[in-house]
């Protein structure tokens, strides 16, 4: 019946190759259908031409199209495995140990698989350090998913074959190396004994090859501090559990400083145990976390840091130095040295000033002392950078004495200073290789790209801790057609094992001592009993302490820091390009040894030399790097561009951070507009000449006058989404890898918009939203004083809130089967967010980006709220509050001024998710019954069952729910991981994705402890207190969060819940929370 | 030497031409074995390795000794190679290696327990010829038939219908010669011109009222019918890639459900079985037996066999070189029981913790030859299914506090699901 004949519309249509009619054959509606409309702000939304009987037409047309659409199910096809590996269960995770090791972060986890794809990160118990991730190592799966990575190799943008690959570049390499010219091995740290001995190798065969080890935020000044002192390039390791006096010098210690991970130790010794707690003293610039977290807080500029330390020095352990200090500043230095001092072994100093001498003045100060914290015989290896020899191999480029130059793991074209500089250099070269996972802005300026894996398809190994091994496994095949630079350097040393065989032997022969690889391998982590000299490691020392000896040039190591010190003391005049210029490598090797071995470094002296390099004038810079962002390479990341930053609770940006004071005085301001966003000035910032424009301005409570901060890791240009090009590049001003700089800072025009979360203002004195203490009162007053139970009054008599005599509801007995609870100590938690992105990769929480956070539709169900008390404590504000003279007048100037953040203000963190409440309000009014309670004490959300009503919502006091405005999975407004199929896998199977239109919200892990309920009965036994996990509980590493079955009275969340530090979040309002919280206690007193 | 082997070959020959004589003379059966217990032995011992025409694990052994005879090897080789045949191999003897080698040095198993007259009886089996292929019977005959059958129905009907077209017709012819008797006799036959039905209908308001009122009743069931089957696909039984019959394997070999699904049992998935647990069996059943297949041409219209090749063709399977060739082609199963995204299931806690039947929610699946959803598994069939069944907590150390305390609660001897907490809705929707 139908014929063969042809039909057409237009003549273009018998055009085989008109592009127009495939475009309108694959558009089924020629116009674009304007979502913009209706995402789009009031005015555009006005301007519309959509008019109500438009409206009506479009909901009467979906109506029928959504009924239609839902008489008729799809066909859903299974495709089984042709033969199902034997481990993998489907429906059934599976966990594999694995090491992140990615130059910036390095950690022991565990991932956690489903049908064989990675979708999450969890804690590596097992590890006796670095066993939990923070919050970027949580979000690092993601970066397996990323739709942007490189898919295989390619010469000058164009795809060729890995063969093509090696035998081109091992023909460059062979003709290099016969004429002499220098083959430049660029790359992260990897402290991986495996690599150090392939790269040796690799040197062996290609006799000009050079190793160069570049962390793109360096911490050079202590590794040569450590290594002058020490003899190994590390740096010294600390246990903060161990001590009860901490001073810290410009030092994050709870965020990035040495590589992190030391929350855990500092945390132990933060809860008060039998009436003691450590004590905790930040002099710093910027507030940082640790600043945070600390009971005194000192800020001082930059440069008078340096000045502190000295005077720290002498007055701790003798001599003099010549600087002096204000007298108010002097007398708190005198106190704190005196307190390290009664503390003795008990205390510690640690400092985060990028100078030789600081360094060493510290390692002195804490030898003295004689620190338990002080660790020196197992230095952490994960930095290995040396500046002077980045800077001597950006040189050698510039000056075309290079002839190949490889990278891997490093994004110098990024985070080099002089970034251009170094991208025109790579042109001089004969031969550029970036081993790369995206075409970042390193690999697009080189010859090939060679692609990379991710960490989790990749094998390696290694040593965090010296002595401390950790083997990296591959959890998925590679996703695309890459090579780690490992397989590449076997492949180009004619070694055609593979890297996995390669590691196995350099455990076997080296490390191992006889134990199994394939434990090692199962754990995750191996502890070396003995440690003596093994094979890599040494090769690794070697191989550093090489590469230090190169670019000491003709002085010696130990030299080159006297020598540094006699500049700073003005003995000798500064050449300042003398550690770029000076290359001659020949003579310099014995010297070096020698030199390193005999002469000891002089704390005295270096006290006395960073004394006099004190020198403060104008604005200073502090560069530092973000918890969400670090050094920048996760920027493609959505799940960490919307990590609100711990302190100044802004998502999709970094900002400069300025001193109320300062930003009076240059004419900069944050304000909020109508819709309760915040809105900053711009400035314009220069560094020695060279000058970023329109940096967004914050306004920062805390930050020392004459100071002002920039977070590193924004600001990226290539290899990343439209979205995620976010902040500006503060690389560029990091002169001399030093991050105290000088600086000066102008207004600019125009206004930026952040994406804040929480505003400035402080608690005015509401302590039964943080209740805190001091430990003097903690230790000597009752609980009814610093944690008071909130009354009301039934028939004029005091009745505690809990009772069930003023409850509008009826109690229900909860005393049989679990009842779960969640037990917050305000005390342990540092705020480092860790939870907040597991909760993100558990819970399948969508990304909203910065336009919709800014309208506060944020969907974190787990917010970590930061709040500045104006005064030293909350009694402060309170006893303020209450003596304000004057009804209008004098109250409201009190009120006014502790809505002005102090200048150093009182920082604490606390974590805020649903509380399930056992009399929930949100319950109540929800006219669907969408959300009802669990007999174990969680609220349920039954999303299917929601309307969207979003009364739950206004009636919540802790304001914990959260609607999804849009749909937020496959929508090309959300351009996010959920957008793309690559990304999608990421998400978790056993938690469905929510539609538009419903509230959602903490579900307690729901899926976690049922999870373990039905193991339990799989088994038939009773559920063990160690299973019952939340996804925020099992990534905290400062224990802080302890989830568990309050009905079984053995438990740790039991003991918890009777301790007197216990409260509920708005304990007044009746509501019984099943999260509660613990009072936080500052030890103020001064020792 | 030469002569001893001339002695030695002649003799041969003579035995031979003696053997033959008295092939020829004597029966067969009478004299070498016999095969039809041959047959019953061969069932039972030899057919999971080897078949008599086709290659399998082993060799095929139609005419082995013949075969072997050719390779020089006599019955007494047999006798050692089936009572011990790794001794035989390692004895060095060449084409034992040769034929332990081909078949991936799998070692055929020792059959001590066999005497050599039934290894005799076995041989005769084998000797047989193969019969002549049997001609499927053609389904021609059903097929007539049963078409038949259709046709006597349509004939049935059409003659019915012929028959009341007639009648019509006829009434029709009546009632005009009536008339027309009636004009001729000049009768008025004009009607009477009463109200009609229809407007004394529309004047009666009250029913009208009833009327409209038991349409919207009516039109309200309807309705509501028609919007509580939107979604529910009970009785969904789509055609697979591979006409799969639970019928023959889950009734007839009465394979236990979980052999194959038996992800059912630790995960909250079912799982539908790999290939590779396919051919756990399927390496050696390679066809089903006549009977069945013709039960499936007749009854169903599937040709077993043919199936049993896509299975082959998708594992990768070469059944003639018995070996797999690396070319997979995984099969695409249309899903039966969808469940909403929404919803959490977990086989696990249903099957092993409280030991419910597969069939209580799949229905007799044993007896399906095409499956086919039979629930509707809707929330309130789940939940009816809650209320009333009783929790399994016999021997489970997980409920023996929280059960106690609950009964005592609630007073009754043993708890149902939804006492136990089974109906909250956060135990399924997350």
């Amino acid at each position: 019946m139908s014929s063969n004949k042809k039909y057409w519309k237009s003549v273009e249509e018998l055009n085989e190759n008109s592009s127009i009619v495939e475009t309108l054959r694959q558009n089924e509606f020629v116009e674009e259908i304007p979502v913009e409309d209706f995402l789009g702000d009031k005015e555009t939304l006005e301007s519309s031409s959509t008019t109500r009987r438009d409206f009506l037409k479009y909901i009467g047309f979906s109506t029928a199209a959504a009924s239609l659409a839902a008489c008729e199910g799809p066909v859903i096809k299974s495709i089984p495995y042709v033969v199902q590996p034997k481990e993998i269960i489907p429906g059934v995770a599976n966990y594999y140990a694995t090491t992140i090791a990615n130059g910036f972060d390095f950690a022991n986890v565990l991932v956690k698989t489903r049908e064989g794809r990675p979708i999450g990160i969890k804690s590596n118990k097992l590890a006796k350090s670095h066993g939990f991730g923070n919050a970027r190592v949580n979000a690092s799966v993601l970066g397996l998913y990323d739709s942007l990575r490189v898919k295989g190799p390619k010469k000058d943008g164009k795809n060729i074959s890995w063969d093509d690959f090696d035998s081109e570049v091992v023909a460059k390499l062979n003709e290099l190396a016969a004429s002499g010219k220098q083959i430049a091995l660029l790359t992260q740290t990897f402290a991986s004994p495996s690599t150090a001995r392939l790269i040796a190798e690799f040197k062996a065969k290609y006799t000009t090859a050079n190793h160069v080890v570049y962390d793109a935020i360096s911490e050079s000044a202590a590794l040569d501090a450590f290594q002058a002192k020490y003899g190994i390039r590390g740096l010294a390791n600390y246990d903060f559990a161990k001590v009860s006096t901490i001073v810290s010098v410009g030092a994050d210690i709870l965020g990035d400083w040495q590589g992190g991970g030391f929350d855990a130790g500092y945390a132990q010794g933060r809860i008060p145990h039998e009436g003691k707690m450590s004590r905790h003293i930040q002099i710093e610039s910027n507030m940082s976390l640790a600043g945070a977290n600390a009971d005194k807080r000192v800020t001082v500029k930059p440069s008078m840091q340096k000045a502190v330390l000295a005077k720290l020095y002498s007055y701790v352990v003798g001599g003099s130095v010549s600087v002096s200090l204000p007298e108010q500043l002097d007398a708190t230095v005198q106190a704190i040295a005196s307190e390290l001092k009664k503390a003795g072994s008990n205390g510690v100093i640690v400092t985060g000033i990028q100078d030789v001498n600081a360094q060493t003045v510290v390692l002195a100060i804490n030898e003295f002392l004689g620190s338990k914290a002080f660790n020196v015989s197992s230095p952490i290896l994960t930095r290995q950078g040396s500046d002077k020899a980045v800077t001597a191999l950006v040189n050698d480029l510039k000056a075309g004495k290079v002839g190949a130059i490889i990278m891997a793991g490093v994004n110098p074209a990024y985070t080099l200073p002089n970034a251009s500089e170094f991208t025109e250099a790579l042109k001089n070269t004969e031969l550029s290789v970036a081993f790369s996972m995206k075409e970042d802005e390193t690999a697009s300026a080189t010859q090939y790209i060679a692609a990379t894996p991710h960490y989790l398809e990749s094998w390696g190994d290694v040593e965090i801790v010296k002595g401390h091994y950790s083997l990296t496994q591959p959890a998925i095949r590679p996703l695309f057609n890459t090579r780690q630079f490992q397989e590449a350097l076997l492949k180009w040393t004619g070694n055609s094992v593979t890297y996995h065989d390669y590691i196995k032997e350099t455990w076997t022969s080296g490390i191992l001592g006889g134990s199994s690889f394939n434990q090692a391998l199962h754990d995750g982590v191996f502890v070396a009993g003995a440690y003596s000299g093994m094979n890599g490691s040494s090769t690794e020392t070697i191989e550093t302490s090489e590469t230090t000896l190169k670019d000491k040039k003709d002085r010696t190591w130990v030299g080159g820091i006297i020598h540094d010190a006699a500049v700073g003391l003005g003995i000798k005049e500064e050449d300042k390009d003398e550690y770029v210029t000076t290359t001659s490598t020949t003579t310099v090797e014995t010297a070096g040894a020698e030199g390193a071995s005999s002469v000891t470094v002089n704390g005295g002296d270096a006290a006395r030399a960073l004394a006099a390099s004190v020198a403060s004038e104008g604005m200073e810079l502090v560069l530092y790097s973000k918890t969400g962002m670090g050094d920048g390479q996760q920027a493609n990341n959505p799940w960490l561009q919307e990590f609100p930053d711990p302190i100044t609770r802004v998502s999709w940006d970094n900002y400069l951070t300025v001193s109320k004071a300062d930003a009076e005085s240059l004419g900069l301001k944050n304000w909020n507009v109508a819709n309760g966003a915040m809105n900053g000035s711009y400035a314009d910032v220069t560094v020695n000449g060279t000058t970023i424009q329109n940096v967004p301005v914050v306004v920062q409570p805390g930050q020392a006058k004459g100071s002002v901060g920039l977070s590193f890791g924004y600001g990226r240009t290539t290899g990343l989404k439209d979205e995620m090009k976010t902040g500006v590049n503060a690389y560029a001003l990091y002169h001399n890898f030093n991050t105290f700089q000088s600086v000066s800072v102008s207004a600019a025009s125009g206004e930026h918009e952040f994406a804040c979360i929480q505003l400035h203002n402080t608690l005015m004195g509401r302590g039964d939203i943080i209740k805190e203490t001091t430990l003097d009162v903690f230790n000597k007053e009752g609980k009814e004083v610093w944690n008071p139970m909130p009354m009301v009054s039934l028939n004029h008599e005091e009745t505690p809130v809990t009772s069930p005599r003023v409850d509008l509801w009826e109690g229900f007995d909860r005393s049989i089967g679990h009842h779960f609870n969640l037990s917050i100590d305000l005390n342990a938690c540092t705020g480092c967010g860790a939870c907040v992105i597991a909760c993100h990769a558990e819970n399948n929480v969508p990304v909203v980006g910065k336009r919709e956070v800014r309208k506060s539709r944020d969907m974190h169900w787990l917010r970590i709220d930061r709040y500045y008390s104006a005064e030293e404590t909350f009694e402060g504000d309170n006893e303020k509050k209450e003596s304000a003279e004057g009804w209008f007048s004098g109250e409201r100037k009190a009120l006014l001024e502790m809505e002005h953040a102090s200048e150093n203000p009182q920082v604490a963190f606390q974590p805020v998710m649903c509380q399930h409440c056992n009399h929930a309000p949100c319950e109540t009014v929800c006219p669907v019954a969408a959300t009802s309670h669990g007999r174990q004490g969680q609220n349920h959300m039954a999303y299917n069952r929601c309307v969207g009503t979003r009364y739950c919502a206004n009636n919540c006091p802790y304001k914990v729910r959260r609607f999804n405005w849009f749909l937020y999975a496959q929508n090309d407004e959300f351009d996010y991981h959920m957008n793309d199929d690559l990304g999608r896998m990421v998400l978790n199977p056993d938690v469905v994705v929510r539609s538009r239109g419903v509230m959602e919200k903490c579900s307690m892990c729901i899926q976690m402890t049922q999870k373990s309920i039905l193991d339990a009965k799989r088994e038939g036994r009773p559920v063990k207190d160690e299973e019952f996990q939340t996804a925020c509980s099992a990534a905290c590493s400062s224990g802080a969060m302890v989830f568990g079955d309050i009905n079984d009275k053995e438990s740790k969340v039991a003991h918890l819940k009777e301790d007197n530090r216990m409260y509920h979040l708005l304990e007044h309002v009746g509501t019984e929370p099943n999260v509660f919280y613990h009072v936080k206690v500052r030890n103020t007193t001064e020792a | 030497m030469k002569q001893v082997i001339h002695r030695k070959f002649s003799q041969k020959l003579l035995h031979l031409s003696f053997l033959l004589l008295f092939f020829f003379s004597v029966s067969l059966v009478a004299q070498e074995g016999d095969p039809a217990k041959g047959k019953t032995l061969f069932n039972t011992n030899c057919a999971a390795c080897h078949n008599l025409d086709k290659k399998m694990t082993g060799p095929a052994l139609r005419n082995v000794e013949a075969t072997l005879e050719a390779e020089g090897k006599d019955r007494q080789w047999i006798y050692d190679w089936v009572h011990n045949s790794s001794a035989v191999i390692k004895s060095g003897d060449a084409y034992a290696n040769k034929l332990y080698a081909e078949y991936n040095q799998a070692a055929m198993t020792a059959f001590p327990q066999l005497s050599e007259a039934d290894i005799d009886d076995i041989l005769a089996y084998t000797a047989q010829e193969a019969p002549a292929p049997t001609v499927a019977p053609t389904p021609a005959g059903g097929e007539t038939a049963s078409t038949g059958g259709g046709i006597s129905n349509k004939i049935i009907l059409g003659a019915l219908i012929v028959l009341f077209g007639l009648l019509a017709f006829a009434l029709i012819l009546v009632r005009r010669t009536l008339n027309r008797f009636a004009e001729a006799k000049g009768l008025d036959v004009a009607k009477e011109k009463g109200p009609s039905i229809w407007k004394a209908f529309v004047q009666n308001q009250f029913l009208v009222l009833v009327t409209v009122i038991v349409l919207m009743l009516a039109g309200a069931y309807y309705v509501y019918g028609y919007l509580m089957q939107i979604g529910v696909d009970q009785g969904y039984q789509p055609v697979q890639p591979i006409h799969y019959s639970h019928r023959i394997h889950a009734g007839d070999n009465g394979i236990d459900c979980k052999y194959c699904h038996s992800s059912a049992r630790v995960s909250k998935t079912s799982g539908i079985p790999s290939l590779n647990v396919c051919m756990n069996c399927h390496k050696s059943i390679y066809e089903v037996a006549p009977e069945t297949q013709q039960e499936g041409l007749t009854k169903y219209g599937v040709d077993y066999n043919a199936e049993i090749k896509k299975l082959y063709a998708a594992v990768g399977w070469d059944d003639a070189n018995q070996q797999y060739t690396g070319e997979t082609q995984p099969v695409k199963w249309i899903r039966i029981h969808n469940l909403p995204d929404f919803v959490y299931f977990n086989h696990s806690q249903h099957v092993t913790v409280a030991g419910v039947e597969c069939q209580t929610c799949h229905g007799p699946i044993e007896t399906m030859e095409v499956v086919e959803q039979f629930a509707p598994l809707t929330m309130g069939w789940c939940i009816n299914c809650h209320r009333e069944t009783n929790v399994k907590v016999e021997d489970n150390g997980y409920y023996e506090k929280i059960h106690e305390e609950l009964a005592k609660k609630y007073n009754v001897e043993q708890l149902t699901a939804a006492q136990m907490g089974g109906t909250e809705c956060g135990k399924c929707h997350y």
